[in-house]
């Protein structure tokens, strides 16, 4: 155990100041892709926001089946089927039709090439179930359709999110998929969440339509808020131009009455319809309506044929940006919820990191000291592995580009703590094997030998726990179980490798000393 | 040589109590949940004024009809941790915070940290945290199987118990905030312990194959004793460092250097005085270990 040939020396040697330089390379700056790697910084530490947010899919299967409903109805029509009583209850659709038809209909919804109801082969399953309850018809999304249904609005959502946070402009912000309706927001550095937050909470679901004060509308009217809350209007549910027909949208000072305003652009088909139904509708109030609310309903003067308009409704300079972002960026597909929300600010992030560069600075020293004044010379061996150790995990990390959490940094100061328990498991072997072996050299032989199990057994109980931690945990506590984990690592090579090296040269040289430990 | 073995039985029966005791509590008392757990908001704030206390903040903050608050200081003088409900996830009830109370005391207040955890979230949580914890039990409890005759098994895994145990007692008998970094300790402190134990076990198999003649009695007190310099060296150099997180690693670390902390007491006591004596109940003897090594 205590050989080392030249080749192995000079390997170690190598390998120990390569991870040095790559640790060292977090306090500089070096132009280079590969050498300017550096540890991230936790959101804990250098402040910023993490934000859950879950898409409230409930009005989207609303919308399909409401859709459906007109679908069947039609599809089943060229069909000479009458279809009864069709209604949405819960998510289901239900309706009657005369018995011959029933199974025709079942055969439709239940054919592999059905053009109403799409079938997934790779599931084995249709869009849509289809029972017959005796009573009626029922119909609604089969598991594989809610997922398909989900994960679409998921990856619209996420590309909406993502325009709008890029149009705030925050730095590296990072946005993930958490399951099939979840997505999750870092962003590192962010002082106030709260425009986000607010920019994120809106589905931005913009349409044009007119005010009408009587019922008899062939699409239905509606009753809608301002945004004040207070005053009512009565709108059609005809929608003139929505959202999806704006070209660009920007705040705007209108020098005429020095209101701020949003212009907005909008394209061929949208411009198309806006003329038409500003030059039919001159007189009438035309109400713009966000997320079911009215911002403003002016009225018509003349036609407005360029396809160019504005909204204004007492917009302030920084509402009337957001509505224009919220309307260059795109409406959600649904709403998002914001579940969970962490922020730390950048002042708690740099005190944390003080804090926990002072406690590492302290458990180290004291280590140290307690090592060198229990073992002497086996202590400085220990101490000096323990510095190598550290480096080399910062090393490691540095090389991942792991990010660094404040219980992160808490994991390597328990690493400090703990690496030291392999090489005394070691050395009081060895203490043990002297008292029968007077030759130093056989002695430490069989202590590093002899105490091989039990170090092995010890550092994998500390690594299921690391690995289960990082599985489990989330964000911090993955930190922590990165730095626990790979301590564990660092910690065996440094004591099997640079201990023993140190170890080996001490013993060879002073082979015939008594007392050696 | 110290005679730990003279012990065994008195320990025993005060592990037994303390077991009982944190049972007691942890039913009766339970635990107190941070927001992790049981969802909520959590406000750290810092004020740039020394005259604001804490009952006029904590006055303040009853007016804004947020249920049940709790305002305390956090460590500084001038750091304040503030607690709620948030029963109907207002989506702003941040912000109305700031107006609030930049109304009644001017701009004074820092907000250095704002967490908001929902209510589907934390149910979450906890469930990945009891998961974790039991996943972890159960995963040392197999390793410990594979390397070690089942009795050794039974001794380290009720070692382990009884350290979770009586650490949750720790907490819940002084309402000590449980949180995601708990989970955490409790998982480190899982995996400490486990390495105690193993460590002395490894040992005592070594000396049952050495030994024929001595019983198990004696034997686990001459194991002990072998290992004791390494077991008060690592638990000193580690409990130095959690020291040192404990006072200087700011108060976010706090619980969970205090866990892992109590973890390490227990988790070395427990090695010595519960994980050998189950050995000794079970009369483990030298053909436990030779019959192990036969089929191998």
């Amino acid at each position: 155990m205590l050989y080392f040939s030249k080749l192995r020396i000079i390997f170690i040697t190598l390998f120990t100041l390569l991870f040095i330089a790559i640790a060292s390379s977090n306090l500089f700056n070096i132009d280079d892709d590969f050498f300017d790697k550096k540890i991230n910084l936790g959101l804990d530490l250098q402040g910023g926001s993490y934000l859950l947010l879950e898409i409230d899919n409930t009005p989207v299967i609303e919308q399909k089946l409401q859709n459906l409903t007109t679908t069947i109805r039609n599809f089943f029509k060229d069909q000479n089927i009458k279809i009864n009583n069709i209604k949405i209850e819960g998510q289901n659709i239900f309706f009657n039709v005369d018995d011959q038809s029933k199974q025709i209909i079942i055969d439709t919804f239940t054919d592999e090439n059905s053009d109403i109801n799409p079938y997934y082969p790779r599931f084995k399953s249709h869009q849509l179930n289809i029972e017959d309850t005796g009573l009626n018809l029922k119909i609604n999304f089969s598991k594989q359709g809610l997922i398909a249904l989900k994960t679409s609005s998921q990856d619209q959502a996420i590309e909406i999110v993502r325009r709008r946070i890029d149009e705030v402009g925050t730095n590296e912000p990072n946005i993930l998929k958490r399951g099939n309706n979840r997505i999750l927001v870092e962003l590192p550095g962010l002082d106030d969440p709260m425009r986000v937050k607010s920019l994120l909470g809106k589905t931005a679901n913009l349409t044009f339509r007119f005010v009408t004060n009587s019922d008899n509308d062939s699409f239905g009217v509606e009753k809608l808020k301002y945004e004040d809350g207070i005053d009512e209007a009565v709108v059609s549910k005809r929608i003139i131009i929505s959202g999806d027909n704006l070209l660009d949208a920007q705040p705007q000072m209108d020098t005429q009455n020095n209101q701020t305003v949003v212009s907005f652009s909008l394209d061929r088909v949208g411009a198309k319809r806006f003329g038409k139904a500003t030059s039919t509708g001159i007189g009438k109030q035309l109400a713009i309506v966000l997320d079911g609310k009215i911002i403003s309903a002016p009225v018509i003067r003349d036609t407005i044929a360029s396809g160019n308009g504005q909204i204004s409704g007492g917009f302030t300079f920084q509402s009337a940006t957001d509505l224009a972002l919220l309307l260059r960026s795109g409406a959600l597909p649904a709403p998002l919820n914001i579940i969970e929300e962490r922020t730390v600010g950048p002042d708690l992030g740099q005190d944390s990191i003080d804090a926990g560069m002072i406690a590492l600075a302290i458990g180290f020293l004291l280590v140290i000291i307690f090592m060198f004044v229990k073992y002497k010379i086996f202590g400085l061996i220990t101490n000096l592995t323990l510095i190598i150790n550290l480096f080399i995990l910062l090393g490691i990390l540095t090389l991942f580009e792991a990010t660094l959490t404040l219980p992160g940094i808490a994991g390597i100061i328990l690493t400090v703590g703990m690496a030291v328990d392999a090489n005394v498991l070691i050395f009081e072997r060895i203490k043990e094997e002297l008292k029968d072996e007077k030759n130093n050299i056989l002695a430490f032989d069989s202590g590093y030998i002899k105490s091989r199990t039990a170090i092995i057994d010890a550092n994998i109980t500390t690594l299921l726990a690391a690995i289960i931690l990082f599985f489990m945990g989330s964000g911090p506590i993955k930190g922590f179980s990165v730095t626990l984990g790979i301590g564990i690592f660092t910690t065996l090579f440094s004591v099997y490798f640079i201990a023993r090296l140190f170890t080996s040269l001490y013993v060879s040289k002073n082979r015939n000393k008594e007392k050696l430990i | 040589m110290i005679a730990f073995n003279k012990y065994y039985n008195h320990f025993n029966l005060i592990s037994s109590i303390l077991i009982i005791c944190s049972l007691i509590l942890l039913v009766f008392k339970g635990l107190n949940f941070g927001i992790d757990f049981k969802g909520g908001t959590l406000i750290e704030l810092r004020s740039s004024d020394s005259k604001i206390n804490v009952s006029s903040l904590r006055d303040k903050f009853s007016e804004m009809n947020l249920g049940d608050v709790s305002v305390k200081k956090f460590g500084n003088d001038t750091d304040y941790l503030i607690k709620f409900e948030n029963k109907d996830n207002k989506k702003n009830i941040i912000e109305e915070i700031k107006v609030n109370l930049d109304k009644s005391f001017g701009n004074k207040f820092n907000f250095r940290r704002v967490e908001n955890v929902g209510p589907k979230v934390s149910a979450e949580l906890l469930k990945s945290g009891v998961i974790a914890i039991s996943l972890s039990l159960a995963i040392m409890l197999f390793y410990i199987w594979i390397r070690f005759e089942w009795q050794f098994s039974l001794g380290a895994i009720l070692a382990l118990f009884h350290d979770v145990i009586v650490t949750l007692g720790v907490f819940s008998l002084f309402s000590l905030e449980i949180n995601l970094s708990i989970i955490a300790a409790v998982l480190t402190i899982v995996g400490y312990s486990m390495n105690d134990t193993v460590v002395i076990f490894d040992r005592v198999r070594e000396n049952l194959r050495k030994y024929s003649d001595i019983k198990i009695f004696e034997l686990t007190n001459i194991s002990i004793n072998e290992t004791l310099s390494r077991t008060i060296i690592t638990s000193a150099t580690t409990l130095l460092a959690l020291l040192a997180i404990y006072f200087f690693g700011g108060e976010i670390l706090k619980g969970f250097s205090l866990a892992m902390i109590l973890g390490v007491v227990f988790g070395t006591y427990s090695s010595i005085y519960i994980a050998n004596t189950v050995l000794v109940r079970l009369r483990v003897s030298q053909k436990t270990v030779l019959r192990e090594d036969d089929q191998k």
